[in-house]
Protein backbone atom coordinates (compact mmCIF):
# COMPACT_ATOMS: atom_id res chain seq x y z
CA UNK A 1 0.00 0.00 0.00
CA UNK A 2 1.50 3.34 -1.07
CA UNK A 3 2.09 5.60 1.81
CA UNK A 4 2.29 9.08 0.32
CA UNK A 5 5.28 10.85 2.46
CA UNK A 6 6.14 14.42 1.85
CA UNK A 7 8.77 14.17 -1.10
CA UNK A 8 11.39 11.67 -1.94
CA UNK A 9 14.60 11.37 0.09
CA UNK A 10 17.15 13.32 -0.99
CA UNK A 11 19.48 12.67 -3.52
CA UNK A 12 22.19 14.44 -5.74
CA UNK A 13 21.25 14.79 -9.33
CA UNK A 14 22.88 15.40 -12.60
CA UNK A 15 21.90 16.21 -15.58
CA UNK A 16 24.61 15.99 -18.00
CA UNK A 17 23.91 16.43 -22.06
CA UNK A 18 25.98 14.11 -23.53
CA UNK A 19 26.32 10.14 -23.47
CA UNK A 20 30.38 10.72 -22.56
CA UNK A 21 29.44 13.08 -19.59
CA UNK A 22 26.48 10.30 -18.25
CA UNK A 23 29.14 7.70 -18.69
CA UNK A 24 31.72 9.75 -16.60
CA UNK A 25 28.96 10.52 -13.96
CA UNK A 26 28.57 6.63 -13.51
CA UNK A 27 32.35 6.45 -13.59
CA UNK A 28 32.94 8.51 -10.68
CA UNK A 29 29.97 7.47 -8.61
CA UNK A 30 29.94 3.51 -9.45
CA UNK A 31 27.54 1.86 -7.60
CA UNK A 32 26.26 4.86 -5.62
CA UNK A 33 24.63 6.27 -9.27
CA UNK A 34 21.15 5.55 -9.91
CA UNK A 35 20.16 6.13 -13.88
CA UNK A 36 17.15 7.90 -14.26
CA UNK A 37 15.45 7.68 -17.65
CA UNK A 38 11.23 7.90 -17.40
CA UNK A 39 11.81 7.53 -13.64
CA UNK A 40 8.43 5.28 -13.73
CA UNK A 41 9.74 2.53 -11.79
CA UNK A 42 12.53 4.36 -10.11
CA UNK A 43 10.29 7.04 -8.14
CA UNK A 44 8.47 4.06 -6.90
CA UNK A 45 11.78 2.75 -5.18
CA UNK A 46 12.85 6.29 -3.60
CA UNK A 47 9.43 7.06 -2.89
CA UNK A 48 8.70 3.61 -0.51
CA UNK A 49 11.87 3.82 0.94
CA UNK A 50 13.16 0.77 -0.62
CA UNK A 51 15.91 1.61 -2.28
CA UNK A 52 18.29 4.54 -2.27
CA UNK A 53 20.90 5.97 -4.13
CA UNK A 54 22.87 9.04 -3.42
CA UNK A 55 23.19 10.47 -7.08
CA UNK A 56 21.01 10.15 -9.32
CA UNK A 57 21.99 10.67 -13.13
CA UNK A 58 19.09 11.94 -15.29
CA UNK A 59 19.23 11.03 -18.95
CA UNK A 60 16.19 13.53 -19.84
CA UNK A 61 18.93 16.36 -21.19
CA UNK A 62 20.62 13.60 -23.45
CA UNK A 63 18.73 14.37 -26.68
CA UNK A 64 21.37 11.57 -28.76
CA UNK A 65 19.44 8.67 -26.57
CA UNK A 66 15.99 9.65 -28.86
CA UNK A 67 14.27 8.88 -31.83
CA UNK A 68 14.23 6.43 -34.26
CA UNK A 69 16.29 6.02 -37.30
CA UNK A 70 16.88 3.86 -40.57
CA UNK A 71 20.27 1.91 -40.06
CA UNK A 72 22.69 0.94 -42.85
CA UNK A 73 21.68 -2.84 -42.94
CA UNK A 74 17.88 -1.44 -43.84
CA UNK A 75 16.85 -2.22 -40.36
CA UNK A 76 15.81 0.65 -37.23
CA UNK A 77 17.95 2.21 -34.04
CA UNK A 78 16.39 3.34 -31.47
CA UNK A 79 17.34 5.88 -28.99
CA UNK A 80 17.18 3.79 -25.37
CA UNK A 81 15.36 7.21 -24.72
CA UNK A 82 12.88 7.34 -26.78
CA UNK A 83 9.18 7.35 -25.33
CA UNK A 84 6.91 4.22 -25.79
CA UNK A 85 4.08 6.37 -27.13
CA UNK A 86 7.61 7.42 -30.06
CA UNK A 87 7.54 4.08 -30.23
CA UNK A 88 4.18 2.70 -31.04
CA UNK A 89 3.30 5.99 -33.16
CA UNK A 90 6.49 6.28 -35.03
CA UNK A 91 6.12 5.43 -38.88
CA UNK A 92 8.59 3.14 -39.09
CA UNK A 93 8.67 0.82 -36.84
CA UNK A 94 4.32 0.82 -37.60
CA UNK A 95 5.49 0.55 -41.36
CA UNK A 96 7.95 -2.96 -40.89
CA UNK A 97 7.98 -4.01 -37.27
CA UNK A 98 3.98 -3.74 -35.89
CA UNK A 99 4.69 -6.22 -33.45
CA UNK A 100 7.21 -3.74 -31.30
CA UNK A 101 4.31 -1.20 -31.92
CA UNK A 102 1.86 -3.61 -30.70
CA UNK A 103 3.53 -4.33 -27.77
CA UNK A 104 4.15 -0.71 -26.89
CA UNK A 105 0.43 0.48 -27.49
CA UNK A 106 0.00 -1.81 -24.29
CA UNK A 107 1.92 -0.86 -22.34
CA UNK A 108 0.38 0.89 -18.98
CA UNK A 109 -1.36 3.97 -19.53
CA UNK A 110 -1.21 6.92 -21.83
CA UNK A 111 0.42 9.24 -19.42
CA UNK A 112 3.17 6.35 -18.56
CA UNK A 113 3.97 5.96 -22.29
CA UNK A 114 4.10 9.72 -22.72
CA UNK A 115 7.13 9.43 -20.00
CA UNK A 116 8.43 5.96 -19.88
CA UNK A 117 11.48 5.05 -22.35
CA UNK A 118 11.96 1.78 -24.56
CA UNK A 119 15.35 1.58 -22.64
CA UNK A 120 13.18 1.98 -19.26
CA UNK A 121 10.89 -0.76 -20.18
CA UNK A 122 12.73 -3.34 -21.02
CA UNK A 123 15.70 -2.46 -18.65
CA UNK A 124 12.44 -1.61 -15.56
CA UNK A 125 12.93 -4.52 -12.33
CA UNK A 126 10.57 -7.02 -11.64
CA UNK A 127 7.46 -5.99 -9.77
CA UNK A 128 6.96 -8.94 -7.31
CA UNK A 129 5.47 -7.07 -4.57
CA UNK A 130 7.11 -9.04 -1.57
CA UNK A 131 10.59 -7.65 -3.10
CA UNK A 132 8.92 -4.27 -3.95
CA UNK A 133 7.28 -3.32 -0.77
CA UNK A 134 11.14 -3.99 0.92
CA UNK A 135 11.13 -7.38 2.17
CA UNK A 136 14.60 -9.00 2.56
CA UNK A 137 13.90 -11.71 0.15
CA UNK A 138 16.96 -13.51 -1.83
CA UNK A 139 16.75 -10.74 -4.59
CA UNK A 140 17.03 -7.99 -2.09
CA UNK A 141 20.27 -9.74 -0.55
CA UNK A 142 18.31 -11.84 2.05
CA UNK A 143 17.81 -15.59 2.20
CA UNK A 144 14.52 -16.01 1.73
CA UNK A 145 11.58 -15.88 -0.89
CA UNK A 146 8.25 -15.03 0.50
CA UNK A 147 6.38 -15.61 -2.51
CA UNK A 148 7.58 -19.32 -2.38
CA UNK A 149 5.80 -20.24 1.01
CA UNK A 150 2.80 -22.32 1.56
CA UNK A 151 0.54 -18.84 2.53
CA UNK A 152 2.04 -17.02 -0.21
CA UNK A 153 -0.25 -14.66 -2.72
CA UNK A 154 2.05 -15.78 -5.95
CA UNK A 155 -0.59 -15.56 -8.66
CA UNK A 156 1.36 -13.32 -10.95
CA UNK A 157 4.83 -15.39 -10.11
CA UNK A 158 6.90 -17.39 -12.20
CA UNK A 159 6.11 -20.98 -13.86
CA UNK A 160 9.52 -21.52 -15.48
CA UNK A 161 13.45 -20.91 -14.69
CA UNK A 162 12.51 -20.30 -11.18
CA UNK A 163 16.06 -20.57 -8.71
CA UNK A 164 15.28 -19.23 -5.22
CA UNK A 165 13.20 -15.92 -6.76
CA UNK A 166 10.42 -17.18 -8.57
CA UNK A 167 9.79 -13.61 -9.82
CA UNK A 168 8.89 -12.91 -13.53
CA UNK A 169 9.41 -9.85 -16.10
CA UNK A 170 7.00 -7.45 -16.35
CA UNK A 171 7.96 -6.09 -19.89
CA UNK A 172 5.67 -6.05 -22.38
CA UNK A 173 8.25 -4.94 -25.62
CA UNK A 174 11.39 -7.12 -24.28
CA UNK A 175 9.83 -10.27 -26.08
CA UNK A 176 8.48 -8.32 -29.06
CA UNK A 177 12.52 -7.08 -29.37
CA UNK A 178 13.75 -10.76 -28.81
CA UNK A 179 11.32 -12.12 -31.65
CA UNK A 180 12.66 -9.13 -34.06
CA UNK A 181 16.12 -10.39 -33.28
CA UNK A 182 16.91 -7.20 -31.72
CA UNK A 183 20.09 -6.04 -30.11
CA UNK A 184 21.31 -3.94 -27.49
CA UNK A 185 23.78 -1.31 -27.43
CA UNK A 186 25.61 -0.98 -24.21
CA UNK A 187 27.62 2.08 -23.35
CA UNK A 188 30.21 2.29 -20.91
CA UNK A 189 33.68 4.24 -20.09
CA UNK A 190 35.64 1.05 -21.62
CA UNK A 191 33.72 1.35 -24.85
CA UNK A 192 30.56 0.19 -26.66
CA UNK A 193 29.42 -3.77 -26.57
CA UNK A 194 26.35 -4.85 -28.24
CA UNK A 195 24.47 -7.72 -26.80
CA UNK A 196 21.43 -9.71 -28.32
CA UNK A 197 18.00 -8.94 -26.63
CA UNK A 198 17.87 -12.55 -25.94
CA UNK A 199 21.14 -12.42 -23.74
CA UNK A 200 20.41 -8.80 -22.14
CA UNK A 201 17.86 -10.85 -20.09
CA UNK A 202 19.24 -12.77 -16.92
CA UNK A 203 17.35 -14.95 -14.62
CA UNK A 204 18.38 -15.41 -10.89
CA UNK A 205 20.98 -18.83 -11.59
CA UNK A 206 22.77 -16.16 -13.24
CA UNK A 207 22.77 -13.22 -10.93
CA UNK A 208 19.71 -13.18 -8.47
CA UNK A 209 19.61 -9.48 -7.97
CA UNK A 210 19.49 -8.16 -11.48
CA UNK A 211 17.39 -8.42 -14.16
CA UNK A 212 19.97 -7.77 -16.72
CA UNK A 213 23.01 -7.61 -17.78
CA UNK A 214 23.71 -4.37 -17.06
CA UNK A 215 26.27 -3.57 -14.55
CA UNK A 216 26.87 0.11 -12.39
CA UNK A 217 28.80 2.35 -15.17
CA UNK A 218 26.53 0.70 -17.86
CA UNK A 219 24.46 3.01 -19.86
CA UNK A 220 22.20 1.36 -22.27
CA UNK A 221 22.01 3.83 -25.45
CA UNK A 222 20.29 2.18 -28.18
CA UNK A 223 18.31 -0.88 -29.42
CA UNK A 224 19.13 -1.82 -32.77
CA UNK A 225 16.26 -3.85 -34.81
CA UNK A 226 17.45 -5.66 -38.21
CA UNK A 227 15.73 -6.32 -41.35
CA UNK A 228 15.60 -9.89 -40.87
CA UNK A 229 12.10 -9.69 -39.76
CA UNK A 230 10.52 -6.49 -41.39
CA UNK A 231 6.90 -7.27 -42.63
CA UNK A 232 6.82 -11.23 -41.18
CA UNK A 233 3.54 -12.05 -39.60
CA UNK A 234 3.38 -10.75 -36.12
CA UNK A 235 1.20 -11.84 -33.55
CA UNK A 236 1.01 -10.09 -29.66
CA UNK A 237 -1.05 -10.33 -27.27
CA UNK A 238 -0.96 -9.31 -23.90
CA UNK A 239 -3.42 -11.07 -20.60
CA UNK A 240 -3.88 -8.80 -17.66
CA UNK A 241 -6.82 -9.01 -15.30
CA UNK A 242 -7.22 -4.73 -16.04
CA UNK A 243 -7.64 -3.41 -19.41
CA UNK A 244 -5.04 -0.34 -18.92
CA UNK A 245 -1.94 0.76 -16.96
CA UNK A 246 -1.54 -3.31 -15.55
CA UNK A 247 1.25 -5.71 -15.96
CA UNK A 248 1.02 -8.84 -18.17
CA UNK A 249 -0.13 -12.06 -16.25
CA UNK A 250 1.60 -13.03 -19.57
CA UNK A 251 2.21 -11.80 -23.17
CA UNK A 252 3.65 -13.61 -26.43
CA UNK A 253 5.33 -12.05 -29.14
CA UNK A 254 5.61 -13.94 -32.23
CA UNK A 255 7.15 -13.68 -35.50
CA UNK A 256 6.59 -16.11 -38.69
CA UNK A 257 7.55 -16.21 -42.04
CA UNK A 258 4.84 -18.23 -44.34
CA UNK A 259 5.32 -19.25 -47.73
CA UNK A 260 2.21 -21.11 -48.98
CA UNK A 261 0.62 -21.80 -45.72
CA UNK A 262 4.06 -23.52 -43.80
CA UNK A 263 6.12 -22.17 -41.61
CA UNK A 264 9.15 -21.46 -43.05
CA UNK A 265 11.03 -19.99 -39.58
CA UNK A 266 9.43 -18.31 -36.64
CA UNK A 267 9.70 -16.76 -33.37
CA UNK A 268 8.31 -17.38 -30.38
CA UNK A 269 8.59 -15.42 -27.00
CA UNK A 270 6.51 -14.85 -23.94
CA UNK A 271 7.07 -12.72 -20.69
CA UNK A 272 5.91 -12.98 -17.13
CA UNK A 273 6.40 -16.43 -16.97
CA UNK A 274 9.86 -16.66 -15.74
CA UNK A 275 12.44 -13.73 -14.20
CA UNK A 276 13.53 -13.24 -18.38
CA UNK A 277 11.46 -13.38 -21.02
CA UNK A 278 11.60 -17.54 -22.68
CA UNK A 279 12.37 -17.61 -26.19
CA UNK A 280 10.24 -21.23 -27.05
CA UNK A 281 12.98 -22.38 -29.25
CA UNK A 282 11.53 -25.82 -28.65
CA UNK A 283 8.28 -24.50 -30.45
CA UNK A 284 10.23 -22.64 -33.30
CA UNK A 285 12.23 -26.07 -34.10
CA UNK A 286 8.55 -28.20 -34.53
CA UNK A 287 7.20 -26.00 -35.69
CA UNK A 288 9.84 -25.37 -39.03
CA UNK A 289 8.21 -27.13 -42.02
CA UNK A 290 5.03 -27.54 -41.27
CA UNK A 291 1.66 -26.27 -42.19
CA UNK A 292 0.12 -23.80 -40.60
CA UNK A 293 -3.43 -25.67 -39.08
CA UNK A 294 -4.98 -26.41 -35.92
CA UNK A 295 -3.01 -29.46 -35.85
CA UNK A 296 0.66 -27.95 -35.41
CA UNK A 297 -0.70 -25.15 -33.05
CA UNK A 298 -2.07 -27.90 -30.30
CA UNK A 299 1.58 -29.09 -30.86
CA UNK A 300 3.17 -26.08 -30.47
CA UNK A 301 1.41 -24.87 -27.45
CA UNK A 302 1.70 -28.50 -25.49
CA UNK A 303 5.48 -28.15 -26.44
CA UNK A 304 5.61 -24.74 -25.01
CA UNK A 305 4.79 -25.74 -21.48
CA UNK A 306 7.08 -28.46 -21.02
CA UNK A 307 9.06 -28.29 -18.13
CA UNK A 308 6.70 -25.79 -16.28
CA UNK A 309 6.12 -26.02 -12.42
CA UNK A 310 3.19 -24.13 -10.58
CA UNK A 311 3.61 -22.23 -7.82
CA UNK A 312 0.53 -22.23 -5.82
CA UNK A 313 -1.77 -19.76 -7.22
CA UNK A 314 -0.38 -19.59 -10.60
CA UNK A 315 -0.89 -22.66 -12.53
CA UNK A 316 -3.48 -20.78 -14.72
CA UNK A 317 -0.75 -19.91 -16.47
CA UNK A 318 0.12 -22.69 -18.05
CA UNK A 319 -2.99 -23.13 -20.07
CA UNK A 320 -2.67 -19.53 -20.62
CA UNK A 321 0.84 -19.87 -22.22
CA UNK A 322 -0.52 -22.79 -24.53
CA UNK A 323 -3.43 -20.95 -25.72
CA UNK A 324 -1.54 -18.08 -26.22
CA UNK A 325 1.03 -20.20 -28.36
CA UNK A 326 -1.90 -22.05 -29.98
CA UNK A 327 -3.27 -18.42 -31.05
CA UNK A 328 -0.25 -17.15 -32.53
CA UNK A 329 0.28 -19.96 -34.80
CA UNK A 330 -3.70 -19.46 -36.11
CA UNK A 331 -2.89 -15.75 -36.31
CA UNK A 332 -5.23 -13.01 -36.18
CA UNK A 333 -8.32 -13.62 -37.94
CA UNK A 334 -8.24 -16.68 -36.87
CA UNK A 335 -7.91 -16.38 -33.20
CA UNK B 1 30.96 18.03 28.78
CA UNK B 2 28.96 21.55 29.13
CA UNK B 3 28.07 23.59 25.88
CA UNK B 4 30.78 26.38 26.59
CA UNK B 5 33.40 23.58 26.60
CA UNK B 6 32.94 22.48 22.78
CA UNK B 7 33.55 26.01 21.62
CA UNK B 8 37.05 26.48 21.09
CA UNK B 9 37.69 30.71 22.42
CA UNK B 10 40.85 32.92 21.29
CA UNK B 11 42.00 33.74 24.38
CA UNK B 12 42.05 37.25 25.23
CA UNK B 13 40.58 39.90 22.40
CA UNK B 14 37.07 37.53 21.66
CA UNK B 15 34.05 36.73 23.43
CA UNK B 16 31.73 33.70 23.03
CA UNK B 17 28.95 35.76 21.68
CA UNK B 18 31.35 37.27 19.11
CA UNK B 19 32.85 33.95 17.74
CA UNK B 20 28.97 32.88 17.37
CA UNK B 21 28.50 35.82 15.02
CA UNK B 22 31.60 35.33 13.10
CA UNK B 23 30.34 31.36 12.86
CA UNK B 24 26.71 32.57 11.78
CA UNK B 25 28.53 35.22 9.34
CA UNK B 26 30.16 33.11 8.12
CA UNK B 27 28.08 30.45 7.48
CA UNK B 28 25.69 32.61 5.72
CA UNK B 29 29.38 33.50 3.45
CA UNK B 30 29.32 29.92 2.31
CA UNK B 31 25.27 29.67 1.39
CA UNK B 32 25.47 32.94 -0.28
CA UNK B 33 28.15 31.56 -3.00
CA UNK B 34 26.51 28.42 -3.16
CA UNK B 35 23.56 30.30 -4.38
CA UNK B 36 25.58 32.72 -6.83
CA UNK B 37 27.80 30.20 -8.45
CA UNK B 38 26.78 26.79 -10.18
CA UNK B 39 26.80 23.82 -8.67
CA UNK B 40 25.22 22.87 -5.08
CA UNK B 41 25.53 21.11 -1.89
CA UNK B 42 28.81 19.16 -2.61
CA UNK B 43 32.03 20.65 -2.75
CA UNK B 44 34.02 20.48 -5.84
CA UNK B 45 30.60 19.29 -7.31
CA UNK B 46 30.05 22.35 -9.05
CA UNK B 47 33.02 21.26 -11.79
CA UNK B 48 31.05 18.00 -13.11
CA UNK B 49 29.26 18.16 -16.08
CA UNK B 50 25.37 18.11 -15.36
CA UNK B 51 25.08 19.64 -12.15
CA UNK B 52 21.83 21.45 -11.27
CA UNK B 53 21.28 24.63 -9.55
CA UNK B 54 18.14 24.41 -7.22
CA UNK B 55 17.09 27.97 -8.28
CA UNK B 56 14.45 27.45 -11.67
CA UNK B 57 12.69 29.18 -13.93
CA UNK B 58 9.31 27.34 -14.67
CA UNK B 59 6.77 28.51 -17.60
CA UNK B 60 3.84 27.64 -16.24
CA UNK B 61 -0.05 28.46 -17.68
CA UNK B 62 2.45 31.12 -19.61
CA UNK B 63 3.87 32.69 -16.62
CA UNK B 64 7.71 32.57 -15.77
CA UNK B 65 7.68 31.37 -12.59
CA UNK B 66 10.98 31.66 -10.14
CA UNK B 67 10.92 28.80 -7.74
CA UNK B 68 14.00 27.15 -5.27
CA UNK B 69 13.41 23.58 -6.26
CA UNK B 70 14.97 20.08 -4.34
CA UNK B 71 16.74 17.79 -6.49
CA UNK B 72 14.25 15.16 -5.49
CA UNK B 73 11.37 17.37 -5.70
CA UNK B 74 8.48 16.12 -8.28
CA UNK B 75 6.03 18.32 -10.48
CA UNK B 76 3.19 17.60 -8.32
CA UNK B 77 5.03 18.75 -4.75
CA UNK B 78 6.48 21.97 -6.91
CA UNK B 79 2.48 23.15 -8.18
CA UNK B 80 0.85 22.67 -5.03
CA UNK B 81 3.36 23.43 -2.26
CA UNK B 82 5.44 25.73 -4.10
CA UNK B 83 3.56 27.89 -6.01
CA UNK B 84 0.26 27.56 -4.89
CA UNK B 85 -1.41 25.75 -7.76
CA UNK B 86 -3.58 23.38 -5.34
CA UNK B 87 -5.82 22.22 -8.39
CA UNK B 88 -3.64 19.94 -9.28
CA UNK B 89 -4.36 16.51 -7.11
CA UNK B 90 -2.16 13.85 -5.31
CA UNK B 91 -4.15 10.22 -5.21
CA UNK B 92 -1.73 7.71 -5.24
CA UNK B 93 1.53 9.28 -5.39
CA UNK B 94 2.71 6.65 -7.76
CA UNK B 95 1.69 7.18 -11.46
CA UNK B 96 -1.42 4.88 -10.63
CA UNK B 97 -4.39 7.02 -10.10
CA UNK B 98 -3.67 10.13 -12.63
CA UNK B 99 -5.78 13.20 -10.34
CA UNK B 100 -2.14 14.29 -10.63
CA UNK B 101 -2.22 14.94 -14.30
CA UNK B 102 -0.85 18.26 -16.30
CA UNK B 103 0.00 18.76 -19.25
CA UNK B 104 3.94 19.56 -20.26
CA UNK B 105 4.04 20.54 -24.28
CA UNK B 106 0.81 20.09 -24.52
CA UNK B 107 1.51 16.23 -23.69
CA UNK B 108 -0.46 14.81 -20.57
CA UNK B 109 2.38 13.44 -17.57
CA UNK B 110 1.46 12.31 -13.86
CA UNK B 111 2.98 15.27 -12.23
CA UNK B 112 3.57 13.71 -9.03
CA UNK B 113 6.12 11.02 -11.18
CA UNK B 114 8.01 13.89 -12.94
CA UNK B 115 10.98 15.37 -11.19
CA UNK B 116 10.45 19.27 -11.56
CA UNK B 117 14.22 19.62 -12.51
CA UNK B 118 12.99 18.01 -15.72
CA UNK B 119 10.91 20.19 -17.14
CA UNK B 120 13.04 23.15 -17.23
CA UNK B 121 12.26 25.07 -20.51
CA UNK B 122 8.97 23.14 -21.18
CA UNK B 123 5.69 24.65 -21.07
CA UNK B 124 3.66 23.61 -18.11
CA UNK B 125 -0.72 23.31 -17.89
CA UNK B 126 -2.43 22.70 -15.07
CA UNK B 127 -6.55 23.29 -14.65
CA UNK B 128 -5.36 26.61 -13.38
CA UNK B 129 -4.45 27.81 -16.67
CA UNK B 130 -7.41 26.47 -19.05
CA UNK B 131 -9.95 29.01 -18.42
CA UNK B 132 -9.66 32.25 -20.60
CA UNK B 133 -8.60 35.68 -19.11
CA UNK B 134 -11.61 36.97 -18.99
CA UNK B 135 -12.86 33.85 -17.24
CA UNK B 136 -14.43 31.97 -19.70
CA UNK B 137 -13.95 28.29 -19.07
CA UNK B 138 -12.46 25.34 -21.26
CA UNK B 139 -15.02 23.73 -23.90
CA UNK B 140 -14.25 20.42 -21.59
CA UNK B 141 -14.91 22.21 -18.00
CA UNK B 142 -18.22 23.60 -19.17
CA UNK B 143 -19.03 20.61 -20.86
CA UNK B 144 -18.51 19.01 -16.94
CA UNK B 145 -20.90 21.76 -15.84
CA UNK B 146 -23.84 21.52 -18.12
CA UNK B 147 -23.62 17.32 -17.68
CA UNK B 148 -23.07 17.21 -14.17
CA UNK B 149 -20.14 14.97 -14.73
CA UNK B 150 -18.33 14.12 -11.77
CA UNK B 151 -19.45 13.26 -8.41
CA UNK B 152 -16.65 14.30 -5.25
CA UNK B 153 -14.66 15.46 -8.70
CA UNK B 154 -11.31 14.81 -6.77
CA UNK B 155 -10.08 12.88 -9.65
CA UNK B 156 -11.60 15.92 -11.77
CA UNK B 157 -8.63 18.06 -12.70
CA UNK B 158 -6.59 15.22 -13.50
CA UNK B 159 -9.27 13.81 -15.70
CA UNK B 160 -9.80 17.29 -17.80
CA UNK B 161 -6.15 17.88 -18.34
CA UNK B 162 -6.34 14.15 -19.45
CA UNK B 163 -8.87 14.82 -22.26
CA UNK B 164 -7.63 18.04 -22.86
CA UNK B 165 -4.28 16.58 -23.84
CA UNK B 166 -6.13 13.48 -25.74
CA UNK B 167 -8.16 15.90 -27.78
CA UNK B 168 -5.34 18.27 -29.01
CA UNK B 169 -4.02 14.76 -30.59
CA UNK B 170 -7.21 13.52 -31.52
CA UNK B 171 -9.84 16.40 -31.42
CA UNK B 172 -12.84 14.57 -33.04
CA UNK B 173 -12.82 11.11 -31.09
CA UNK B 174 -15.15 8.33 -31.04
CA UNK B 175 -16.43 7.53 -27.43
CA UNK B 176 -13.93 4.77 -27.46
CA UNK B 177 -11.27 6.10 -28.86
CA UNK B 178 -12.14 8.91 -26.18
CA UNK B 179 -12.26 6.12 -23.24
CA UNK B 180 -9.04 5.03 -24.20
CA UNK B 181 -7.54 8.31 -23.83
CA UNK B 182 -8.48 9.23 -20.69
CA UNK B 183 -7.92 5.60 -19.17
CA UNK B 184 -4.93 6.52 -17.41
CA UNK B 185 -7.12 8.32 -14.97
CA UNK B 186 -9.34 6.61 -12.46
CA UNK B 187 -12.25 7.68 -10.66
CA UNK B 188 -13.08 6.77 -7.11
CA UNK B 189 -16.51 7.23 -7.41
CA UNK B 190 -16.60 4.87 -10.42
CA UNK B 191 -18.63 7.42 -12.51
CA UNK B 192 -17.26 7.06 -15.98
CA UNK B 193 -20.44 6.76 -17.98
CA UNK B 194 -20.63 10.41 -16.80
CA UNK B 195 -17.19 11.50 -17.13
CA UNK B 196 -17.04 10.12 -20.55
CA UNK B 197 -20.36 12.07 -21.29
CA UNK B 198 -19.19 14.96 -20.35
CA UNK B 199 -15.64 14.92 -22.26
CA UNK B 200 -17.81 13.99 -25.31
CA UNK B 201 -19.75 17.14 -24.87
CA UNK B 202 -16.80 18.60 -23.83
CA UNK B 203 -15.04 17.53 -27.82
CA UNK B 204 -18.39 18.71 -29.30
CA UNK B 205 -18.23 22.22 -28.20
CA UNK B 206 -14.54 22.37 -28.94
CA UNK B 207 -15.50 21.05 -32.38
CA UNK B 208 -17.82 24.23 -32.54
CA UNK B 209 -15.30 26.69 -31.20
CA UNK B 210 -12.97 26.21 -33.44
CA UNK B 211 -15.19 25.65 -36.68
Amino acid sequence: MAIVHDVMPVFELFQPTTVEDTLALLDTYGTDAWVLAGGLDTFDWFKDRNKRRKVVVDLSGVDSLRGVKKSADGGLEIGASTTLTAVASDPLVKQNYRLLSQAAALVASPQIRNQGTLGGNVSQDTRCWYYRSGWTCYRAGGNICYADTPTAINREHAIFDANRCVAVNPSDTAPALIALDAQMVIRSSDGERVVNAQDYFIGPSTDITRMTVLQPGDLLTAIRIPAAWANAEFYFEKIRERQVWDFPLVNIAAALKVEGGTIRSSRFVVNAVAAHPMRLTAVEEAVAGKPRNEETASMAGALAVQGARPLQHNGYKIPLVRNLVKRAIRGEAQV
Amino acid sequence: MTFQEQIPLEPGNKSRRTFIKMVIASGAAVSASAYLFRGSTLIGQGSLPGAVERLMSLNVNGQMRRVDVMKQETLAMTLRYKLGLTGTKLGCDRSECGACTVLIDDVPHYSCSVLTHTVRGKSIQTIEGLERPDGTLHPVQQAIIDEQGFQCAFCMSGFVMSAVGFLKTNPNPTREELAHGISGNLCRCADYDKILRSMMRGAAYMQKTTT
